[in-house]
């Protein structure tokens, strides 16, 4: 995976592991949200605001400071087909949505203290007690998946349960999943088995069916947690082709620099002009 | 199933990967619609319709599975001269008696059999759940007709009685186009046969009906006439409600039966052991055992008070004298009958159906015993409820005592849970419990012994069934728990008095020489072992995973699995294969255990006089029948007829296509009272004020009353108002704007629900006219964090007859826009729409 292999030299290669992620198969999610629920319990994440938001089944709304799996539900009208009478035209997707630990993670990019870090498993982790809550990474994600939490002003998010990892177990989330929906193991393991899945579903007629930041070559240089879903990301609420947004970095700084320059210069200038008065 | 059993769901999601078409039949598109290949919105409280038009359909196209319902069922046995058909008695069955609403059920008998004598008292439809049958004269029936065309023959009856169930039938009641009936139809029987099996799943909320016993019959009809039972990957399988239902109904909670299915006897003066045991001990089959079971069960309750000279203390068994079920027991206590109430893990002001007469009769209580997580509703309604805000009830005239006992959770106690598959899995405590926190055996056991304690010098009659008792635990820890394994142990069984466990129900003795608590259970501490507690991982074995807890009988995974090798005992097929006669060793074998007499053959014919198992054939799977076939008619045993036929729900939109006499179940137990008052149904005048079809369930968010979800800051935000479901077109009717208020109105009062439509809710076309449905989940109440009106408050209690279990699933209402009003107005509101129903404009 070439994708992988240029992020390698980002963490330290001393306890190097395989890089690990989840492979969130949409077509086997059923809903139960039994996910948020154990991502919660297992990440002592502060209880939410209780808001009935009437979107389909979905009163979670979206990831944030205090939630980090996210089961959307779209319920959608598909087209009437020749010979159908409408009747069995709906569809209720169902998915649920976590952090992409991206293989060039801007949020990480961005972060001045160091709090954000990759780890030996190659996945994107806030360390709470170096945050100092400046928040630059949070407009700096292209998911809007790290939120600062108000009550304490630090940023927070999925941690691909980093304590859980080191100690050989499995992420909650993908523990509690009835139907296999989530899986967690090695990336590369994972993106082979997606790609036998969506060749199998495409097969049986899911026309629709994709994977959603399998691709080391993408914007983000592919993720670790990556989906498999049924119709394209826009219907999820998810964005078509994100990009990692410090990939302009060098250039803006580049540019800002030289009008950093220019803007001395002429200061300077300025400024010499006049004693020459 | 995906909304309230996901765990359980894994492996339909996995029969679907492997192939498995997955049909949902259900008037809601639920999360499990949404994964299925088909599903099937159909009207509520039509299901008799639905599977009788399929039935039809295999009958009619000669679908059945014919030798398996040659021999395995009751398709041959000819009925006598006095049946008559309701088709032919304008809507009731031949045996009715319209003055008590009842069936005399001699005229459903087999031909040549005489009816059972009248002397004495009969055993009641439930009671006969457990040895049904018991009627039956002998084990094999008189007169049957193996080429099916005798016109009286089964086959020829149930031909008969379902060739109005047609297609167009479908349409009319259930509102489910023809091309849809037929895609399920032609699935069902090219998936069934000897190389492939059906299994029918239904969640309680089937039994949530006046005809519920008979929706869950006609799929048995189905499924015997496909051949889909006793075989891998066939059967129905009942979801239960909560974990271990399947537990408190083998060691029931019922006032009707003891442990085991064993009648409860009744309270006639001169019953005596012998004679009850006449009475529900037929000569064929294994029920044929009863006294083993029963005498065995009284030597575990009595120990050495129970000997031969007094009946093994068969008098100290409670006795009953009429339906003593819930509801009536409810409807007691509003009228003042009842003084005390014990509520465990329940939450019946909430929950229970008409909760709001649930809460007035728990009002009349002088004590209630609440035991529970949470300070749950019921416990708090007198001074919380919605009923001190409308002022029908005042704190500070109500006596009730309440005693408030918090539970320990499962992880603070040992025990069992005994699931749907019939499968006891063992727990163990990890942690104490906090606090005054106790287990529910802690709490009995304790209570039994202080209440000894108080009586221990008590010389009356009535006092010795207490103080007889075997109540001897040992207990343990900081909190005197008591050894539940020894109370597994005393269920499973041992030898009297020495002891020993025994290693099923077959060594159980009638002579008092054995002990056991249930005897469906007996095997359960087999070898001393305490098998419920074993933890092979399923990877690490066949499929049948016998080493994984253990289910009862005889740790047997599929009932009646004789039924899968054909009457010669070969597998139906290699596919199929799943035990078989293995002729070498003459004995029984496969991958189960075999639920069947282990060394007897299937050339076996029962000599003169054979009684019990002995007297069914080596081709005759149902053995716990006295005719050991899979009952397509029921000649006994059911209070509503031995056939299902369609009838209305108790608050229907319209007549009864099928039986217009009978709008709904002429049987149903009806409770005409102010505080249970039923919408006027069908063609009566003021109908048109309740038009909508009303259902109340549950989503995957709560667990039933909410008690365990509601109270939780992560599990109450998944779904923290109370919300109900409408369509687009009944929104655009009555002027519903999402996420807005509506009010749903019924004959019982009013309450306010969050708007949501949805598309997953659609109109039928029913009787030619649209017909819009709505749904209310009931998991909320006033307390807690996640609050919301009581759904259920909306629902009048019409029961079942056979097992008085009320009408959740087919109600009707009406939906208005915005909130309820506050306090007495309330009542106004309902007011307004009785005297509108009853035809009283002012």
């Amino acid at each position: 995976m070439s994708g992988f292999e240029l992020e390698i030299d980002l963490y330290d290669s001393a306890d190097q592991q395989p890089r690990m992620g989840f492979f969130t198969d949409t077509s086997l999610c059923i809903g139960c949200k039994a996910c948020e629920i154990a991502c919660k319990e297992w990440n002592d994440v502060p209880e939410a605001d209780l808001v009935h938001r009437g979107m389909s089944m979905d009163n979670t709304g979206t990831l944030g400071a205090d939630t980090w799996r996210h089961v959307a539900f779209i319920e959608e009208r598909q087209p009437v087909e020749l010979g159908d009478d409408g009747a069995g035209g709906l569809r209720w997707l169902m998915s649920s949505d976590v952090c992409k630990h991206c293989t060039h993670a801007a949020c990480l990019e961005v972060c001045p203290t160091g709090s954000l870090f990759r780890t030996e498993f190659g996945t994107v982790v806030v360390q709470e007690d170096i945050c100092n809550g400046c928040g630059y990474c949070v407009p700096a994600c292209p998911f809007g998946v790290i939120d600062k939490r108000k009550e304490d002003g630090r940023a927070w998010k999925c941690t691909l349960c980093y304590d859980r990892l080191k100690e050989d177990q499995t992420p909650a989330c993908a523990q509690a999943c009835p139907t296999h929906s989530i899986q967690f193991g090695e990336l590369e393991d994972l993106r082979d088995r997606a790609q036998k899945r969506v060749g199998d579903l495409v097969e049986k007629g899911e026309a629709g069916a994709q994977l959603y930041l399998a691709d080391p070559s993408d914007g983000i240089g592919g993720a670790g947690a990556f989906f498999l879903l049924l119709d394209d990301p826009e219907v999820y609420g998810l964005p078509p082709d994100p990009k990692d947004t410090t990939a302009e970095l060098p250039g803006i700084w580049k540019t800002t620099a030289l009008a950093a320059g220019t803007l001395l210069a002429s200061v300077l200038g300025a400024a010499f002009a006049g004693r020459s008065r | 199933m995906a909304e309230c059993h996901p765990v359980g769901f894994q492996w339909v999601m996995e029969a679907r990967e492997r192939g498995a078409k997955i049909i949902h039949v259900d008037p809601r598109f639920t999360r499990t619609s949404a994964v299925a290949g088909l599903h099937v919105p159909l009207r509520t409280g039509t299901d008799i319709v639905w599977l009788g038009a399929l039935i039809n359909y295999v009958l009619e196209g000669g679908h059945d599975f014919r030798e398996y319902v040659v021999r395995y069922t009751n398709a041959a046995t000819i009925l006598s001269d006095d049946w008559v058909d309701a088709d032919d008695l304008d809507g009731v069955f031949s045996g009715f008696d319209a003055t008590d609403r009842s069936y005399d059920q001699s005229s459903w008998r087999y031909a040549g059999m005489e009816p059972p004598p009248a002397a004495g008292e009969p055993i009641s439809a439930e009671q006969s759940h457990g040895a049904h049958g018991a009627d039956l004269e002998s084990g094999e029936p008189p007169v049957t007709d193996e080429t099916l065309e005798d016109p009286r023959c089964i086959f020829q009856v149930l031909k008969r009685h379902f060739t109005r169930y047609t297609p167009e039938l479908v349409q009319e009641v259930c509102g489910i186009p023809p091309d849809v009936f037929r895609e399920v139809a032609e699935t069902l029987v090219a998936n069934s046969g000897a190389e492939r099996t059906t299994a029918f799943v239904y969640s309680v909320g089937w039994t949530h009906h006046t005809t519920g016993a008979q929706y869950i019959r006609a799929a048995s009809i189905l499924q015997l006439l496909l051949g889909n039972i006793g075989r891998p990957g066939g059967g129905i399988l009942a979801l239960r409600g909560h974990a271990s239902i399947q537990g408190s109904t083998d060691i029931p909670t019922l006032y009707n039966i003891l442990p085991g299915y064993l009648p409860m006897p009744s309270a006639s003066p001169d019953l005596t052991l012998d004679s009850h045991l006449e009475k529900i001990t037929p000569p064929a089959g294994f029920w044929g055992h009863s006294r083993e079971y029963m005498v065995s069960l009284l030597k575990a309750w009595w120990g050495d008070a129970a000997t031969k000279s007094n009946d093994f203390c068969f008098n100290h068994l409670p006795r009953i004298t009429g339906d003593h079920s819930i509801y009536p027991t409810i409807m007691d206590m509003r009228d003042g009958k009842v003084e005390g109430f014990f509520v465990m893990g329940e939450n019946p002001a909430v929950g229970s159906g008409n909760s709001k007469l649930h809460r007035l009769a728990m009002a009349e209580l002088k004590w209630l015993v609440i035991r529970d997580f949470q300070m749950i509703e019921s416990a708090t309604f007198w001074k919380d409820g919605p009923e001190v805000d409308t002022g029908e009830l005042d704190p500070r005239e109500i006596d009730t005592e309440i005693f408030f006992l918090p539970a320990a959770a499962h992880t603070e106690k040992d025990g069992s849970f005994t699931n749907t598959h019939r499968l006891l899995q063992w727990h163990r405590k990890a942690i104490e419990p906090p606090d005054d926190c106790r287990s529910e055996l802690w709490f009995m056991f304790h209570l039994g012994r202080r209440i000894r304690e108080k009586l221990v010098d008590s010389i009356e009659a009535r006092d010795q069934a207490i103080l007889q008792l075997t109540w001897d635990y040992d207990v343990h820890g900081p909190t005197a728990d008591p050894d539940a394994e020894q109370v597994l142990r005393e269920i499973s069984g041992f030898g009297w008095p020495d002891g020993e466990a025994v290693s099923g129900y077959t060594k159980l003795k009638g002579d008092g020489s054995t002990a056991c608590g249930c005897w469906i259970y007996s095997g359960v501490y087999a070898d001393e072992v305490n098998q419920a507690d074993r933890r092979k991982p399923g990877q690490e074995q066949d499929q049948v995973a016998a080493e994984w807890g253990w289910a009862w009988p005889a740790n047997r995974r599929i009932l009646y699995n004789r039924a899968s090798a054909d009457p010669a005992g070969r597998p139906w097929s290699e596919r199929k294969a799943y035990v078989w006669w293995d002729a070498g060793e003459e004995k029984w074998t496969g991958h189960d255990v075999p639920d069947f007499v282990a060394d007897k053959s299937p050339d076996y014919t029962p000599p003169d006089g054979a009684k019990a198992e002995k007297a069914l054939r080596g081709d005759e799977p149902f053995v716990m029948q006295p005719d050991g076939k899979g009952w397509l008619f029921a000649p006994t045993g059911l209070t509503d007829g031995p056939l299902p036929t369609h009838y209305e729900p108790k608050e229907s939109p319209v007549v009864n296509a099928v039986h217009p006499a009978h709008r709904s179940s002429p049987t149903m137990e009806e409770f005409h009272r102010d505080d249970n008052l039923y919408n006027p149904a069908g063609d009566e005048p003021g109908s048109e004020v309740y038009p909508y079809v009303l259902s109340t369930y549950r989503i995957a968010e709560h667990h039933t009353a909410g008690a365990m979800s509601r109270t939780l800051p992560h599990l109450a935000g998944l779904a923290p108002e109370l919300f109900v479901e409408v369509s687009p077109e009944l929104a655009d009717e009555r002027e519903l704007e999402h996420n807005g208020w509506a009010t749903i109105v019924t004959e019982r009062t009013a309450i306010e629900a969050r708007v949501m439509v949805t598309e997953r809710v659609t109109p039928l076309n029913v009787a030619g006219r649209q017909l819009h449905q709505v749904g209310l989940p009931y998991h909320w109440g006033w307390s807690g964090l996640a609050t919301g009106d009581c759904a259920n408050d909306l629902l009048a209690l019409a029961l079942d007859s056979n097992v008085h279990i009320s009408e959740f699933k087919s109600a009707t209402c009406d939906v208005r826009p915005g909130r309820r009003p506050r306090g007495p107005g309330v009542l106004e509101l309902v007011e307004s729409y009785r005297r509108r129903a009853a035809g009283d404009a002012t």
